[in-house]
C-alpha cells in the first residue's frame, strides 16, 4: 500500500458501491414500517356478509336501524312507483345517468334503478359519499329544500352539499365524482336481503 | 456570569458558581452558547408587539408537551375506551379537566399565535434574503402542527373526530391512480376504526413532537444565525459600533425577555387562563357540540366542520365543483387546498421588491394585503357554515382573493413605487 497516493478512482468506486449497497439496505428496512399500516389480518377478516330483513319496510321508508356492512352504513330503500317514475326526467342533470362506472356497481344494477330488475322498487346503496366518505342522509320529500328549490327527492350530503337521486346517481355540478356504490346484494328469500355477496361473486 | 468572574470579591456561593461554570465550560461551551443566544444576540432596537407571537408559540409550545405528556398517563387509545377515558380525565381525574382544558385550549392558542406570527412576517418581509431558510423551517412547523392538531382531534374518539378524520383521510382517496389504496393504507382498515385511533395516537404523542422540537431547534438557529427583521425591513448590520454591535439592536437579554417578553407572557396568560377556565369551548370553536357523542360510524353529524384553524382551507377545498382537464372536481377540490398551504412557501420567491416591509411598499401591495386578510377571514367563517349554493360562490371569491396574493405578487411588487427605506432605523 503506497503512502500519499490517493488512487481516486477506487475511491470513488467504494463510495459509489457503499451507498447503492446502504441504498438498498435503506429501503429494505424500509417496507416493514410502511408495510405494517396495511390492514391487519384481522381488519380483513371483518368484511362478511349481512343479512337485511325488508318484509317490514314500508313504500318510501329506509330500512332503520342502517345494517352494516365492512363497518360501511348500508341505505336500503323501498321506492313507491312514484319515485321510480320521476327517475328518467332527471336524467339531464345527472352526471352519470347511465351507470357507466364499473366500480360503482354490480352489472345487474347498471340501469336507471339501480337495483336488480325483478325488485327494481329495493335500492340498496352503501351510505358513504363518494367526495370525502361523509354519510349522505335521506331526503324522500319531493319539494323545496335548504339545498335545492326544486328537489325531485333522494340523498344529500351535508358536508359538503353533494346531491344524489333515489338510485343514488350523481348531481352534476356537486363536489362528488361518482355515483354512490351500489354493493353487491342477492336475495335469499323474498324477506331476506344479503349485502356483501351475489351469485356472481359468491 | 461574566460579572461572577470579574467581581472583586466573590462571595463563597458565587466563587463556588463560578467554579462550576469554568468546569462545565471547559468541557462544552456553556457561556458562548449563552451569550451568542441571549446577552450578546443583537436583536434590533424597533421591534412592536408583532414580535410577541414567537415566544408566545414557545410558551404555548411548552404547555401542550407538559399537557399532553400528563394526559397520556390517563388516557386509553382502544376504540372502546378511548371516549370514556376522556370522560374519566374530565371527571375522575384530579384536575384532569384541567389538563384536558389547557391542552384542547392550547391547541387553538398555538393557531392563533402561529397564524399572528406568519401574518408578522408576511407584512415586514420577514421570509425575504437572507431568511428565506427561517421561513421555510417554520413553513413546516406549520404544516406538522396542522398534522399534530388533526390527528390529536380524532384521539377524543367523539362523532366529530371521527366524521372530521374521515373526510380529511378521504382526501388521500383523491389522488389518482393509487388514492383508493393510499387511504387504506393511511387507515390501516376499509373505514375509520380502532387501528386507525392507535397509528394516530403513536404519531400525535411521539413522531410529530420529536419532528416539531428539532423544526423550532432548527428555526431558531437559522434565525441567530443571520438575526431578526425588524417592522422597517431595515438591515440593522449595515452599521455597527466598534466592537460588532450593531447601532440599531440592543441585546435580546436582558432587554427583550424581561422588558418585552415576560409582560406579554403574562398578559397572554391572564387571556388563555381566562379562556380555560370559563369558556374552554369557545361556543363550539374550540370543541365542537357533535363530539360529546361517542364516535358513531353509521351516523354523520347534522353540519360537520373542521375546528375553526382548518376552516380557510376547509372552505377552498369545498369551493371547487366544476370537473376540469378530465379530472373531477374532488380532485381538483384537493389541489386547491393542498396548493393553499404550500403557497406561502415561496413567497421568499414571489416577492420581488426592493424593500422588505409593508411600510415602504406600494399602494397594490398594501391592497393586496388587505384582500388577503378579508379573504382568509371569509374562507374561515364559510368553513363553519353548511354548503349552500350562495356561499360556495363567495367561497370561489374568497379562493380567488387568497391565491391572487400570492400569485400576481411577482407581478405588482415589481410595477409599484415604493418608498425609500432609511439607512438607519428612525428614533
Amino acid at each position: 500500500m503506497s503512502n500519499g497516493e490517493v488512487n481516486l478512482a477506487r475511491r470513488r468506486f467504494l463510495i459509489g458501491a457503499t451507498s447503492v449497497v446502504g441504498g438498498a439496505g435503506v429501503v429494505g428496512a424500509a417496507v416493514p414500517f410502511l408495510a405494517s399500516w396495511q390492514p391487519s389480518a384481522k381488519a380483513k377478516a371483518l368484511g362478511a356478509p349481512v343479512r337485511a330483513d325488508v318484509s317490514k319496510l314500508r313504500p318510501g321508508e329506509i330500512l332503520g336501524p342502517l345494517p352494516e356492512w365492512r363497518g360501511k352504513p348500508i341505505f336500503v330503500v323501498k321506492r313507491t312507483d312514484a319515485m321510480l317514475d320521476q327517475l328518467e326526467a332527471l336524467e339531464p342533470m345527472l352526471a352519470d345517468p347511465g351507470s357507466a362506472r364499473p366500480s360503482q356497481q354490480p352489472s345487474y344494477a347498471a340501469n336507471r334503478w339501480r337495483a336488480r330488475e325483478e325488485r327494481k322498487d329495493l335500492s340498496v346503496l352503501i351510505g358513504i359519499c363518494t367526495h370525502l366518505g361523509c354519510s349522505p342522509k335521506y331526503y324522500p320529500e319531493v319539494g323545496p329544500q335548504a339545498f335545492d328549490g326544486n328537489w325531485k327527492g333522494g340523498y344529500f350530503c351535508p358536508c359538503h352539499g353533494s346531491k344524489f337521486d333515489l338510485s343514488g346517481r350523481v348531481y352534476a355540478g356537486v363536489p362528488a365524482p361518482s355515483n354512490l356504490e351500489v354493493p353487491p346484494y342477492t336475495f335469499e328469500s323474498d324477506a331476506i336481503m344479503l349485502i356483501g355477496e351475489d351469485e356472481e361473486s359468491a | 456570569m461574566s460579572d461572577a468572574k470579574s467581581s472583586e470579591k466573590p462571595g463563597a456561593v458565587m466563587a463556588g458558581v463560578t467554579q462550576v461554570v469554568n468546569w462545565i465550560d471547559a468541557r462544552m461551551p456553556l457561556v458562548e452558547t449563552y451569550e451568542y443566544h441571549m446577552s450578546r444576540y443583537w436583536a434590533p432596537k424597533n421591534f412592536n408587539m408583532w414580535y410577541l407571537f414567537g415566544v408566545l408559540s414557545m410558551v404555548v409550545l411548552v404547555n401542550q408537551l407538559l399537557t399532553g405528556i400528563w394526559l397520556t398517563m390517563s388516557y386509553v387509545p382502544a376504540g372502546d375506551k378511548a371516549f370514556a377515558s376522556v370522560e374519566y380525565i374530565m371527571r375522575d381525574v384530579e384536575f384532569g379537566w384541567l389538563l384536558r382544558y389547557l391542552h384542547s385550549s392550547g391547541a387553538s392558542a398555538f393557531f392563533i399565535v402561529v397564524y399572528l406570527h406568519m401574518f408578522r412576517g408576511m407584512m415586514y418581509g420577514s421570509y425575504r434574503k437572507p431568511r428565506e431558510l427561517i421561513w421555510l423551517f417554520g413553513m413546516a412547523i406549520f404544516l406538522v402542527l396542522m398534522a399534530e392538531g388533526f390527528m390529536g382531534y380524532l384521539l377524543p374518539w367523539g362523532n366529530m373526530s371521527y366524521w372530521g378524520a374521515q373526510v380529511i383521510v378521504s382526501l388521500v382517496g383523491a389522488i389518482p391512480v393509487v388514492g383508493a389504496d393510499m387511504m387504506e393504507w393511511v387507515r390501516g382498515d376499509f373505514l375509520m376504526s380502532e387501528i386507525t385511533l392507535n397509528r394516530f395516537f403513536a404519531l400525535h404523542v411521539v413522531a410529530l413532537p420529536i419532528m416539531l422540537i428539532m423544526l423550532v431547534f432548527l428555526h431558531i438557529v437559522a434565525l441567530h444565525h443571520v438575526g431578526s427583521n425588524n417592522p422597517d425591513g431595515i438591515d440593522v448590520k449595515k452599521h455597527k459600533d466598534e466592537n460588532g454591535k450593531p447601532l440599531d439592536s440592543i441585546a435580546f437579554h436582558p432587554y427583550y425577555t424581561i422588558g418585552h417578553d415576560l409582560p406579554a407572557i403574562v398578559l397572554f396568560l391572564i387571556v388563555f387562563c381566562s379562556v380555560v377556565f370559563f369558556a374552554p369551548e369557545m361556543g363550539g370553536y374550540f370543541l365542537e357540540p357533535p363530539n360529546f357523542e361517542q364516535a358513531n360510524p353509521l351516523k354523520t353529524p347534522d353540519h360537520i366542520a373542521p375546528v375553526w384553524y382548518y376552516t380557510p382551507f376547509y372552505a377552498m377545498l369545498r369551493a371547487a365543483t366544476y370537473p376540469l382537464f378530465g379530472m373531477d372536481a374532488k380532485f381538483w377540490g384537493f389541489v386547491v387546498m393542498v396548493g393553499a398551504i404550500a403557497l406561502p412557501a415561496v413567497l421568499p420567491w414571489l416577492d420581488r421588491s426592493p424593500v422588505k416591509s409593508i411600510r415602504y411598499k406600494g399602494a397594490i401591495s398594501k391592497g393586496m394585503l388587505a384582500m388577503f386578510i378579508v379573504s382568509f377571514f371569509l374562507l374561515g367563517w364559510l368553513g363553519t357554515q353548511a354548503a349552500s349554493p350562495f356561499y360556495t360562490l363567495l367561497a370561489q371569491v374568497g379562493t380567488a382573493g387568497y391565491f391572487a396574493y400570492f400569485v400576481l405578487m411577482p407581478w405588482y411588487t415589481r410595477v409599484e413605487k415604493t418608498k425609500p427605506v432609511p439607512e438607519r432605523v428612525p428614533a
